[in-house]
């Protein structure tokens, strides 16, 4: 088992009103076998044995799926792999000697909690604000009454796999939550359940946004290039299509 | 104390709609008048939120993580069932009841197994209303697959992401009724402790995880779905921060605990690496459809698997069960890749792995295909590993994934505690000593959306429940209880880990309560879970203060809990003289080394009540009357 020494450079900072700074912790002795997490929570074993506070950062399911985790790793969100999260971020992919610097997601939307730990509700704002189909429970026809062609289903699939963790608008200059929202947008917009309400949808998530202090998009295309589930700009594509039919009545089906 | 299933009679088909026409129904008007709380916000909860929202309930709701939408539940891969029948191929819910009851060692009770399988179909068209992209065929109807050992297809998938679709459209559902100022959400909140009022579930205590501060919370009645104790073992498949918690307040006030030694463990994970292993990775079974089991016919065979000729190699599994092969349920591949492994013919640097091998299926199908259906998981794999299972087979071994038992509920889903209903991978209710894959996503959503919508109503009609005040007594005692326990925690100021004396419970159940299990093991069990108990109140280091974001905390009440847990799980297994699906007591197996149960003295569920920090537990029973099915020798030969 190979392993590697490290030194982060950490951001710490006690909460939303402390100013923070960054700390420089020591990481010897890193098993190349580790995700980026095991790496933190080796950090802050020792941290917490020397009687000091370990890093905060947020984490879950550690597979990639649930969104929770993720940190500027030299200023790349969820660090220099693509598709990855940070959960899934190898130490295979560093070299021994190393200066990491982890920084929590940076957005006017997104106040840091604690240390790497960020607010992410402005997203539950955003869904709340349309991104869903209202169908209640119990009235629903049988599954297969539509048919959805394969390659429209694959489509609203790459779209809905965004795990909305928020590196898009972490990586983003604006701190736009354009990928994210069109992430939702195209899947709801591609599916026919989804199209009744496509019009109304995509004019409550853009205002929603909008609210939360989020930017606009000016094609940078950084979001694409950081997603850890490489989802596509040309969702915001279609997105921008969908507002466009919204404005000018035409999506009322 | 007698466990009244409330299980209506006659014949099974129609139990649940004739339960259903005799239940109670809240006066339009008056749901509003009821506040629902709901903690967890997985597929059950989640589902369970949104749902009572829509008929009008106010609900609050509770989650650990930021936002509901990263419950455990995402994580799920694979697919749900349904008895759909779509391919034509036999299918019906009679079949996925039988299915559900024989997969589930006959330790479930028929009619809730019957009731899922029926409910079964209702949730697919919900879902598929919900616009969830659901894998479909050239012709545009949705696709299924054969999935954990059925001999039908009935599982519904969204590539290996079913659990995040399925949650997010739960997800979605409930931030609607956010916005109709249905459901009030509070993120970023742990249960502590349950409130009882006259001897009904009226409220909850919960810490905000960001600031400390303890709140309470009243309602009507209190849904708990906060998931499974599977992380009891340290490393298992499940998120970092499921718990036993909540159950286990709740059970400390009086809801009686089922089948706490039903753990299920997954054939299909990826091996452990090194001592810095914090969890486990679940490769979905549905790899299993077209990858191939197999270890060398040697002992002690260091060869790249590439170099072992097809004659030096054992497919166990499709030598020992020719008409199931890769496709035997849970517990039976997973006890025996730990069989070939004892034997010295695991593989890797531990040894602690067999090969789960893809190169027919590529040669018989090619890439494209088995890209199209694993390619997601295929990258995953490559990702932790490092290896192409392109080109080298995977290397699997089992681990910890699920929990069977849980809090004792009655058909309406209610504990034993009136007002308190506990709904998916919490309760006990639905898949007896084995889960099938694709039943517990079936089954979390078969609780939250229609169940507990119809059973809630039937409780709160027919119960007068004054408003209760936050300042009650109850209130101030629990949260004063609360309080205690996180100053004793942060007082401890020992020198250990939680972390680390959470590895050492994980390693001593995993050892002695795991895959295989024996008497001696289980005593040694009980003899040392007091033993770490004691280390950890002792000896315990748990930095940061109380009222602060600390992470350090929420673990060490977590495994101050799991410490309690562990010894009534291993009492529970050594007390039930049988082996039945999950539960393997070398002792009692066939000559095949199958699990051997005891139909005459032990087909009933173990239920325990707590008696105090120093008593003994009491164990309860409710007798498993079958009327349907017959009670047979599982057999996958
Ligand atoms: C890797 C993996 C893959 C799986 N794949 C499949 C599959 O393909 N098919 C299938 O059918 N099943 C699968 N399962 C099983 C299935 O995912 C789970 O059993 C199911 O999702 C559990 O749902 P739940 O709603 O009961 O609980 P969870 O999803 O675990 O939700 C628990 C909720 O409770 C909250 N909570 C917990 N404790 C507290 C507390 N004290 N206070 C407040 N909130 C609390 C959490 O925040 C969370 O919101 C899989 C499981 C794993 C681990
Ligand atoms: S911890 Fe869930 S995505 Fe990283």
């Amino acid at each position: 088992m190979a392993t590697i020494n490290l030194t982060l450079k950490v951001w710490r900072q006690k909460g939303q009103k402390d100013k923070g700074r960054l700390e420089t912790l020591p990481a010897p002795g890193i098993s190349t076998d580790m995700s980026f997490l095991e790496m933190l929570d080796v950090v802050n074993e020792r941290l917490t044995l020397e009687g000091k506070e370990p890093v905060a950062f947020d984490h879950d399911c550690r597979e990639g799926i649930c969104g929770m985790c993720g940190a500027m790793v030299n200023g790349l969100a969820h660090g220099p792999e693509r598709g990855t999260t940070l959960c899934q971020l190898h130490m295979r992919h560093f070299r021994d000697g190393d200066t990491l610097m982890i920084e929590p997601w940076r957005a006017r939307a997104f106040k840091v909690v604690k240390d790497l730990v960020v607010d992410r509700s402005a997203f539950d704002k955003i869904i709340a604000a349309g991104g869903y189909v209202s169908a209640s429970t119990g009235g629903a026809q049988d599954a297969n009454a539509i048919p959805v062609p394969m390659e429209t289903a694959e489509e609203a699939m790459d779209a809905a796999q965004c795990i909305g963790c928020g590196a898009c608008v972490a990586s983003c200059p604006n701190a736009s939550a354009m990928l994210f929202m069109s992430a939702k947008v195209s899947h709801l917009a591609l599916m026919p359940q989804g199209r009744p309400e496509a019009a109304r949808r995509v004019l409550a998530m853009l205002r929603a946004a909008d609210a939360c202090g989020f930017g606009n998009c000016s094609n940078e295309r950084e979001c694409e290039a950081k997603c850890p589930k490489e989802i596509k700009i040309t969702h915001i594509a279609r997105m921008n299509r969908e507002y466009m039919k919204a404005v000018f009545g035409s999506a009322r089906e | 104390m007698k466990l009244e299933s409330h299980a209506p009679g006659g014949p099974i088909e129609t139990r649940w709609s004739r339960h259903k026409n005799q239940i109670k129904l809240v006066n339009p008007a008056n749901k509003r008048k009821y506040d629902i709380i709901v903690v967890g916000t997985g597929l059950a909860g989640g589902s369970a939120a949104a749902s009572l929202a829509e008929l009008g309930y106010n609900v609050k709701a509770f989650c650990i993580q930021d936002s509901p939408r990263r419950a455990h539940s995402i994580a799920a891969q694979g697919g749900i069932n349904a008895a759909k029948n779509y391919p034509n191929d036999g299918d019906s819910v009679w079949r996925l009841f039988y299915d559900t009851v024989k997969g589930g060692d006959f330790r479930a009770r028929e009619s809730n197994v019957y009731r899922l399988a029926e409910i079964s179909t209702a949730i697919i068209d919900h879902c598929v209303a919900q616009g969830i992209p659901f894998a479909r065929d050239y012709g545009g109807l949705l696709a299924n697959r054969s999935f954990g050992g059925a001999q039908v297809s009935r599982t519904f998938y969204a590539r290996g992401q079913t659990g995040q679709q399925l949650l997010l459209c739960c997800y979605q559902g409930m931030m609607r009724q956010v916005a109709a100022g249905k459901v009030t959400m509070f993120p970023r909140r742990e249960m502590l402790d349950l409130v009882i009022v006259d001897g009904k579930a009226r409220g909850i205590v919960a810490r905000n995880l960001v600031t400390g501060e303890l709140e309470r919370h009243a309602g009507h009645a209190v849904v708990l779905a906060t998931g499974g104790y599977g992380n009891v073992f340290y490393l298992s498949t499940n998120a970092m921060a499921s718990n036993v918690t909540a159950a286990w307040r709740c059970h400390k006030r009086g809801a009686l605990f089922a089948n706490p030694c039903y753990t299920q463990i997954h054939p299909t994970c990826i091996p452990v690496s090194g001592g810095h292993q914090s969890k486990l990775t679940l490769m979905s079974e549905s790899l299993r459809n077209d990858g191939r089991v197999w270890v060398p016919k040697k002992q002690g065979d260091t060869r790249a698997a590439a170099d072992i000729p097809e004659d030096e190699r054992d497919y166990y599994l499709e030598r020992k069960y020719p008409s199931f092969g890769n496709l035997v349920p849970r517990d039976v591949a997973s006890r025996n890749a730990k069989q070939v492994c004892d034997e010295g013919r695991g593989v890797g640097a531990t040894g602690l792995a067999v090969y789960l091998d893809f190169r027919d299926a590529i040669q018989r199908d090619g890439r494209a295909t088995i890209e199209r259906k694993y390619g997601n998981l295929f990258a995953m794999y490559e990702k932790i590993t490092a290896d192409d299972p392109y080109t080298t087979p995977m290397m699997i071994y089992p681990a910890i994934h699920y929990t069977m038992g849980g809090l004792w509920v009655d058909y309406n889903l209610m504990s034993t505690i009136p007002g308190l209903f506990v709904l998916g991978e919490a309760n006990f209710s639905d898949h007896g000593a084995n889960r099938l894959g694709a039943s517990a996503l079936m089954q979390g959503l078969a609780d939250g959306y229609f169940v507990i919508p119809y059973t809630i109503g039937g409780y709160l009609a027919g119960t007068a429940l004054p408003q209760v005040s936050l300042e009650h007594a109850a209130f101030k005692d629990a949260e004063s209880g609360a309080k205690e326990q996180t100053r004793r925690l942060l007082a401890i100021q020992g020198r250990r880990t939680v972390d680390d004396i959470h590895r050492a419970l994980g390693r001593l159940l995993w050892d002695n309560c795991g895959m295989g299990r024996n008497d001696q093991g289980l005593q040694e069990v009980l003899q040392k879970v007091p033993e770490l108990r004691d280390e950890f109140w002792k000896n315990a280091l748990v930095p940061g203060g109380a009222d602060d974001f600390n992470q350090s905390l929420e673990k060490a009440g977590r495994v101050a809990d799991f410490l309690e847990f562990a010894g009534l799980m291993a009492k529970d297994a050594l007390t039930r003289r049988e082996s039945c699906g999950g539960h393997f007591n070398e002792a009692f197996q066939t000559e095949e080394n199958e699990a051997l149960r005891d139909d005459e003295n032990f087909c009933h569920v173990a239920a325990w009540e707590y008696k105090g920090p120093d008593a003994e537990p009491e164990r309860h029973v409710e007798p498993l009357v079958f009327e349907n099915v017959t009670l047979a020798q599982r057999s996958y030969k």
